[in-house]
């Protein structure tokens, strides 16, 4: 524990910036019912209402409270992207262990689904498959994180292979272990700190392209209050020089830096001094 | 070939007091701790020491070249009168290749493998040295035949990967003789390389290095190899000097505690047990045949192991004899033949045995620090076959992972928690020897346990070996590639040549003469303690 | 492994991905939950009008006639046609699929070469002030969502300084000039996360070359650090730098979708986000094929040619 704050206090400014933004995020999205001034579908005043102290960043088209739409935006959009790459993380991870340890056709017949699905560019994909299915949160859930875990695939697979030709792992397969505890006890621990960090590069993919979707009207509908379709909601407002529309671009711009620095610290620290 | 100092009397580079630190776990640590050092044009100086002595940084570090991540911290290096340390990187740019040229321990990866050899050959030369393209490469083909390469003329034509090991190290040794420098640095050239190999690099670079009449200083860890090459030897340990001697004055008496311990390792010689009468073999590989893919690895291969005997398989890169481990522990399926473990046959895939099956075949690998997981601790590595195979629970767990660890010599008060990385590499060896034995099995595969290890590190693994075979009476297969380490522990002595076993018999048969024909080319490739050991070798080589 | 049978079957597989996606962008659409005739027709279906739209999918025969059919007529150039306004898609995309590839060229003319000095120059110069400011801003711009940057763009540049359209006017007849000022917004905010992308990848496959033993033999010969780079670290680095070129085009081309909508720019892109809303399915299908080709054609490409470098496999042993 000791050991972990003397890290942090000898991180970089960029990846404390990083951590600061993470908490922060964390915290609001938590607390939003507690934090928001208003609902968050509540119409209060007039659409388009300038910045008060009433409305401190005025109201949006429907005349609902852009800071408490803002807040709700973070609640609901990180816990999707969160619980997408979770997802993409459980399955696509676990196949790509399974796929370096077993090996064979197991590995071979993953590895060529794998390389179909990632031959097709993941948004056009999803287009394809929303498109048919419908947009609603589980659908975009399940359709990305499917999208995702065959690159989660790729990568746990491949630094599982590091692990896997290593002698512990033959040691403990010649003493007749099975597969979970050879996933669990032997190769997990190992593929960890790669894994991690890729989890945060994934999270912020996620991030963006569901605020992306949200943005292009495929993601999630409204009233639900998202980042991505808080700016299409509103996008007219910024042909007469309104900033307030792109408050939610910025908020996710923020979030994904904050990521971004602290991976980035992270990979740098894992693999000494080569960056 | 002289060691008389009036011979030497122009000193080329001279280092005083020398200080260097590496940077590593946050920290700077010194490598380097007060070193002095004098060499004179023509002469070779020998740098020896076990891994962390320092050497290879001191080597580079006349070179007026550190590594990233480290830093000189003292000191003052000298070349032919030029400040090495505070002169401009381009002065040091027009040093290096022209005056001063390195030999890398891996030539395979020290070339580049995008261009043709005679081009990064010949690149100093015409860069630097202001010499015609035409010139330099009329040039190259004459040391590519001093070296002994083959079809010289067009062997510059070809890239890296299109060359053997043996050949790679001598066209870097001509690379490095290119611009005829003054001094070449030789850092461990022939370390990677089979010992039959390493006999003809050896010579071709020393012929090469006296033909010139260029100084050298020529980094090992081979005390022999070492004799045979300088005329004085520095001994480092922990980045300083323990004795610095003329070859033959060191050789004869050495005087430093160490380097007396460094002499003494090569004396360890246990009893060799004659096979027992009555009893079956423990082990029997009959008729094995195996291959990886189309290309075929082993060759009708037969051997016998009894129970609380050493079976030595030796062989160089390329002989099967790890192959032949992998056949015994089912994890490659052979085409042909059978193993027998006490009379039964084993199934050839490992997952198809049963747990006892399992239970009695344990291996100890070459590099224990990939051997044991570094996310565990000590006790869960140990305690993890005494769950498994013995069924063993808490207390009487814990009772036995100490006895076990007393065993192999590590207090267990002190080692029970710690993790692998908080270990040297002797001690994680044990840890595996330990966890071999936890299984408590009849036999234990030892696929060149000591290779990777410092010599004084591997006697001390050696004997713990048979201390143990004494005490519980445990049979070992030992897979090396060392005519020493075989000389010093086996029983029985298996001799393997491209997959197929060339020579079998008692130790006292097998390194008694008359030879078999490649028997005697592995003995006598052996590097010998004698300095004048080349001389006769090739010696004896020409007469053939 | 020759390497013309490397080639070949690197070939083979990019031919059999385009099959096998084919494949998928047709069974997505059969395979999935839910009746797309209703689906589509929303709240004014009723039983005929139904049966009608399942008799123009082709839905009530076998799916694999279906799929024979539907994969002939695609081959013959027969495209289909919109379910929204009955045009054929052929018309609807042609005009669109050039102006949408014209756009993700000029990207990549300005985007590649700028990538790529600032990925060799950072890898040069790297842990000095230069990298690092470098490496934050590439760091940052990955992070920024597309649409972000693109109304940043437009609130300056069109706005403020009422420079640049803040929409993409362009129609058939538009003068080459004008296509370009029209596009320059657009161009810039794709070229800017691209840039980012392709600068980290550069460097980042650099230094790991610059670590081998090799530029370390090439620095102990005296060789200058301009020419290890150059001659000794790129020659090797080729490779990995056409695939991270590869990747980014085959991003851009797909990075046009937001783009487009924000700049109003009429592309395939937009074609393809509006048929989705309006659940036009071959359209949808057709747009995704496209998509789908180039970016398998670009990374088959970046194979074949790191194959083509490799000495190891163009000079074999023996």
């Amino acid at each position: 524990m000791k050991k972990c704050l003397r890290c942090l206090c000898q991180a970089p400014l960029s990846a404390k910036i990083g951590i600061l933004l993470i908490i922060s995020y964390s915290f609001v999205a938590i607390f939003a019912p507690w934090l928001a001034p208003y609902g968050e579908t509540e119409v209060v005043g007039d659409g388009y209402a300038a910045w008060s102290p009433e409305f401190w960043l005025g109201t949006d088209n429907l005349g609902r409270d852009v800071l408490s739409r803002l807040i709700y935006g973070a609640r609901n959009t990180i816990s999707i992207a969160f619980v997408t790459t979770i997802l993409a993380f459980v399955v696509g991870g676990l196949a790509g262990l399974m796929a370096a340890i077993k090996g064979g056709w197991i590995d071979q017949g993953l590895s060529r689904v794998v390389d179909i699905l990632m031959a097709i560019p993941q948004l056009i994909f999803a287009l394809l498959i929303l498109s048919v299915v419908g947009t609603n949160a589980v659908s975009l859930i399940l359709v990305i994180a499917l999208l995702d875990a065959t690159r989660v695939f790729r990568l746990s697979r491949a630094v599982a292979m590091n692990v896997v030709v290593q002698d512990f792992v033959e040691a403990a397969r010649l003493r007749g272990e099975g597969l979970v505890w050879l996933i669990w006890r032997e190769v997990l621990p190992n593929t960890l700190p790669p894994l991690v960090a890729e989890f945060g590069l994934r999270f912020c993919f996620v991030f963006l392209f569901i605020s992306a979707l949200s943005f292009l009207g495929l993601g999630i509908q409204p009233p639900t209050a998202d980042w991505g379709s808080m700016v299409r909601e509103n996008a007219v407002m910024i042909s007469f020089g309104d900033f307030t529309p792109l408050l939610p671009a910025m908020a996710v711009a923020l979030l994904t830096i904050g990521v971004n620095f602290v991976v980035d610290w992270v990979l740098h620290k894992t693999s000494g001094l080569k960056g | 070939m002289s060691t008389e100092q009036e011979k030497h009397t122009d000193v080329l580079l001279e280092i005083r007091n020398l200080h260097l630190e590496g940077f590593s776990d946050e920290k700077w640590k010194p490598i380097v701790r007060g070193i002095d050092l004098t060499l004179h044009r023509g002469e070779v100086l020998g740098l020896i020491g076990e891994s962390g002595a320092g050497k290879s940084t001191l080597g580079l570090a006349a070179m007026g070249y550190t590594k990233d991540g480290c830093r000189i911290t003292q000191g003052s290096i000298c070349f032919d009168g030029i400040d090495l340390i505070n002169c401009s990187a381009d002065e040091l740019r027009q040093l290096h290749g022209l005056r001063i040229a390195y030999v890398a321990q891996s030539a395979a990866a020290s070339f580049n493998p995008a261009h043709r050899l005679i081009d990064q050959h010949i690149e100093t030369a015409i860069r630097n040295g202001g010499i015609k393209r035409q010139q330099a490469k009329a040039e190259a083909v004459e040391l590519y035949r001093i070296l002994g390469l083959p079809d010289p003329e067009n062997i510059g034509q070809r890239y890296p990967h299109q060359l053997s090991g043996g050949q790679l190290q001598r066209a870097m040794t001509a690379m490095a003789l290119a611009c005829h420098p003054d001094l070449i640095i030789f850092d461990e050239p022939t370390t990677a390389l089979d010992v039959t190999t390493q006999i003809d690099v050896l010579a071709a670079i020393r012929n090469a290095v006296s033909r010139f009449h260029t100084a050298a200083i020529y980094i090992t860890h081979d005390l022999a190899v070492v004799a045979q090459m300088a005329d004085r030897i520095m001994v480092l340990r922990y980045g300083q000097l323990a004795e610095e001697a003329p070859t033959r004055k060191m050789l004869k008496a050495p005087e430093n505690p160490y380097t007396l311990s460094l002499w003494a390792v090569r004396c360890f010689k246990s009893e060799a047990k004659p096979r027992p009468t009555a009893e079956a073999p423990l082990l029997a590989i009959e008729n094995i045949s195996a291959s990886y893919g189309k290309n075929p690895v082993l060759s009708d291969v037969s051997m016998q192991l009894f129970k609380g005997q050493t079976l030595a398989v030796i062989g160089e890169s390329g002989s099967g004899k790890s192959t032949t481990a992998r056949v015994i522990t089912g994890l490659l399926q052979p085409d042909q033949g059978q193993v027998l473990f006490a009379g039964e046959v084993l199934p050839k895939d490992f997952r198809q045995r049963s747990k006892t099956q399992l239970q009695q075949i344990q291996m100890i690998y070459q590099h224990p620090d990939t051997a044991l997981n570094p996310r565990q601790r000590i006790n869960e590595i140990i305690g993890r076959p005494l769950e498994f195979y013995l069924g063993l629970k808490g207390a009487a767990k814990e009772q036995r992972i100490r006895e076990l660890l007393s065993m192999i010599e590590l207090d267990p008060e002190e080692f029970m928690y710690r993790r692998p990385s908080e270990l040297s590499g002797g001690q994680k060896q044990r840890v595996c020897i330990a966890r071999a034995l936890a299984a408590e099995p009849e036999l234990i595969i030892c696929d060149e346990v000591t290779s990777a290890l410092d010599q004084l590190v591997a006697e001390g693994i050696l004997k713990l070996l048979k201390q143990v075979q004494e005490q519980l009476g445990v049979s070992y297969l030992f897979i090396t590639h060392d005519v020493a380490t075989v000389r010093a522990i086996s029983d029985e002595v298996v001799i393997m040549q491209q997959g197929k076993v060339v020579d079998y018999g008692a130790r006292e048969a097998i390194f008694k003469p008359p030879f078999k024909p490649y028997t005697d080319l592995l003995f006598s490739s052996e590097p010998q303690m004698d300095p004048d050991w080349l001389d006769t070798h090739l010696a004896r080589q020409q007469a053939n | 492994m020759s390497v013309l049978k490397l080639l070949g079957q690197r070939i083979a597989l990019g031919i059999f991905s385009l099959f096998a996606v084919s494949v998928i962008v047709f069974l997505a659409v059969g395979m999935l939950p839910g009746d797309i005739a209703e689906a589509m027709l929303g709240q004014s279906a009723t039983p005929e009008t139904v049966a009608a739209l399942r008799t123009q999918l082709g839905m009530d025969q076998m799916p694999l006639q279906r799929f024979i059919s539907w994969f002939g007529q695609l081959l013959q150039g027969d495209l289909g046609v919109s379910l929204a306004n009955q045009r054929p898609i052929a018309d609807l995309i042609s005009t669109r699929l050039g102006n949408t590839l014209l756009l993700a060229a000029f990207a990549a003319i300005v985007s590649v070469p700028i990538a790529l000095t600032l990925g060799i120059l950072t890898a040069l110069y790297r842990n000095s002030w230069f990298d690092r400011v470098m490496n934050t801003m590439a760091l940052s711009s990955v992070s920024f969502p597309e649409f972000f940057v693109a109304y940043l763009l437009i609130l300056l540049f069109s706005i403020k300084l009422d420079w640049l359209p803040s929409m993409s006017n362009i129609s058939p007849d538009s003068s080459i000039s004008e296509i370009l000022v029209s596009s320059i917004l657009p161009v810039i905010t794709l070229s800017l996360v691209v840039i980012a992308q392709m600068m980290r990848m550069t460097r980042a496959a650099l230094i790991n070359l610059l670590a081998s033993p090799y530029i370390e033999m090439a620095r102990l010969k005296g060789i200058r650090p301009a020419r290890i780079i150059f001659h000794h670290a790129l020659p090797n680095a080729l490779a990995p730098i056409v695939n991270v070129v590869a990747l980014n085009l085959a991003y851009l081309v797909v990075g046009v979708v937001v783009v487009e909508v924000v700049f109003v720019y009429p592309g395939l892109g937009q074609l393809l986000v509006d048929s989705v809303a309006k659940r036009d399915i071959p359209v949808v299908q057709v747009c995704c094929l496209i998509f789908a080709m180039t970016y398998i054609s670009l990374n088959t490409l970046a194979d074949v040619l790191a194959i083509a470098s490799n000495p190891r496999l163009m000079h074999p042993r023996g």
